[in-house]
């Protein structure tokens, strides 16, 4: 060992040092990201090309199995059909969506302030939790129509309960070395609340959405099975009773399209307002 | 040279008492952490305080800081009690782990303190440094932006350090600060701290698991020994100030550190 490095031994610069392995985290970060990119990229092409080339070489009838080039040309083609079903499916999620959400944390926020509301209600909400939505979707159609709301409450439904589990977790997640520093600062229930429940919680509650953002897509669309002639669900059903194969993955395709999109933005919304977990 | 020519004279006698204990007990059920502890912290003193593990030594800091009751005895600082003591925000708490918000930065979680405890009546006493000259105090100028989980645990630590300072604390509880930290950092840690110490004038009740952190930081050390926790002995630290690192390597140094260790197998 030179002088040098000894020297370097016995007064680590620390901002120098962390410059350093700043810049090789940031290296390894694009790698990583590049990587991340470039591996499933490969992967999905290499299998639409075995399916379209299964497709083609076993000849499997188009009302049975398209090829993806059906399938795209379906898309294109009946890109306006698809639209015009997109949106009512999209406005059930979202708002389906805002609902469940909303009153899920609502619902956390007064269980952990109150233990015997907790007490009292919590079994409902498993109960709620354990029907299954296939069963409650046309009870909720008989109640409540055919129209916007008994689709908004069906995906309500579906998204409330893994928000409202997480969000009760969450708002307990707080460290008791957290709660002791409020006691000494005496701080009110209130300032905990604002200022250390609810920040430490926000993990928690965007890990629930992102579950949230596609069950809310699985939601609407079964209730547009059950009684709907617009929207994707509806189109699904439409498309396979006439054997419109490519339209029906079309369809399919774009479901998960709406799925990825408020996948998405609640993923982006999460790095905006989640910037500390790492 | 001898301790007695490194003796540095203080006038304990006459100094105002920041922390009394007198026969203060704690319990914990039918257990008792503490029993019959009384002691008197003189104003602008440092006390390290050591101990087996479950000899109190958090306890006593908790039971200062009203986290935990007095199951009997009387605990005063500045002649207030513990809660009134609180309200004022006449002592700040360090714990071992930093205990910052992760999603404040350095700045906004030096500024917690002022930020909490109005609706309790609560009058924040303001430092005369503002949040941004206590983390240029604590070494940390530049950072004042980053997120705690960009900071490396002696800077997250020091970040506590300013958050305790925010409200111009007279009493500074400690809480085995630097026990995470390496040596370097733990050195450069205790170094600044008694800077800080002498600069602030604050009294500091620092609880440590190392003899030699606690000979070099105290002015006495505090021996606490178990089953139940009690005062064992206090050692006066008769060694110069200000200390530098090196100071670890003197014979009288060593005498205090052997002292303590043949005390604390004796606990």
């Amino acid at each position: 060992m030179t002088m040098v490095e000894k020297a370097d031994l016995a007064e680590p610069n620390e901002t120098e040092l962390a410059a350093k392995i700043d810049a090789e985290q940031v290296r390894m970060e694009r790698r990583r990201k590049i990587e991340a990119f470039l591996i499933p990229t490969a992967t999905v092409v290499s299998l639409l090309l075995i399916w379209q080339f299964g497709v083609r070489y076993f000849e499997v009838p188009m009302y049975i199995a398209p090829a993806p080039s059906d399938v795209g040309a379906a898309l294109i083609k009946q890109f306006p059909l698809l639209l015009t079903n997109f949106w009512p499916t999209f406005y059930e999620s979202v708002l389906g969506f805002f609902v469940g959400n909303l009153a899920a944390v609502c619902i956390a926020v007064a269980f952990v302030h109150n233990k015997t509301v907790q007490k009292a209600f919590f079994p409902i909400a498993v109960f709620i939790n354990t029907i299954p939505i296939l069963a409650v979707a046309p009870i909720l159609i008989l109640i409540l129509g055919p129209g916007l709301s008994a689709k908004i409450v069906i995906v309500s439904l579906i998204c409330f309960f893994p928000t409202l589990v997480n969000m009760v977790r969450g708002l307990q997640a707080v460290s008791p070395q957290a709660l002791e520093l409020a006691r000494i600062l005496s701080a009110t229930k209130s300032e905990i609340f604002w200022k250390i429940r609810l920040p430490s919680s926000l993990p928690f509650l965007f890990s629930a959405l992102k579950i949230a953002a596609t069950t809310s897509v699985i939601g609407a669309i079964v209730g547009e099975w059950v009684g709907a002639d617009v929207g994707l669900g509806a189109l699904i059903l439409d498309s396979s009773f006439n054997f419109r194969a490519a339209l029906l993955y079309a369809t399919v395709f774009m479901s998960s399209g709406l799925s990825v999109i408020l996948f998405a933005s609640v993923t982006i919304a999460e790095r905006l307002i989640v910037r500390w977990h790492t | 040279m001898s301790v007695n020519e490194t003796a540095q004279t203080q006038a304990t006698g006459f100094s105002p008492v920041a922390a009394s204990l007198k026969n203060a007990s704690v319990r914990f059920g039918s257990f008792t952490a503490i029993e019959n502890l009384s002691l008197d912290i003189e104003e602008g003193a440092f006390y390290t305080i050591l101990g087996p593990s479950g000899c109190g030594k958090s306890t006593m800091l908790r039971l200062v800081s009203d986290l935990i009751p007095a199951a009997s005895g009387d605990v005063r600082i500045f002649g207030k009690t513990t809660e009134e003591a609180r309200i004022a925000r006449e002592f700040a708490f360090v714990f071992q782990d930093s205990t910052l918000l992760p999603w404040r930065s350095a700045l906004a979680n030096v500024e917690l303190p002022l930020e909490m405890g109005r609706k309790r009546g609560v009058k924040i006493p303001l430092s005369d440094k503002s949040p941004m000259e206590l983390l240029e105090l604590v070494g940390l100028k530049g950072r004042e932006n980053a997120l705690p989980h960009e900071l490396s645990g002696g800077m997250r630590q020091r970040v506590a350090i300013a958050r305790a300072l925010v409200c111009k604390p007279k009493l500074l509880l400690m809480d085995e600060p630097f026990g995470a930290l390496d040596e370097m950092t733990r050195d450069h840690l205790n170094l600044q701290l008694l800077q800080i110490w002498k600069e602030t004038g604050v009294t500091i009740l620092f609880v440590t698991h190392s003899i030699p952190e606690a000979v070099f930081l105290g002015q006495k050390v505090l021996m606490l020994q178990a089953h139940p926790g009690r005062l064992k002995e206090i050692v006066d630290i008769d060694l110069p100030h200000p200390r530098q690192i090196k100071l670890r390597d003197t014979a009288p140094f060593t005498r205090y550190t052997a002292h303590l260790r043949e005390l604390l197998e004796t606990c």
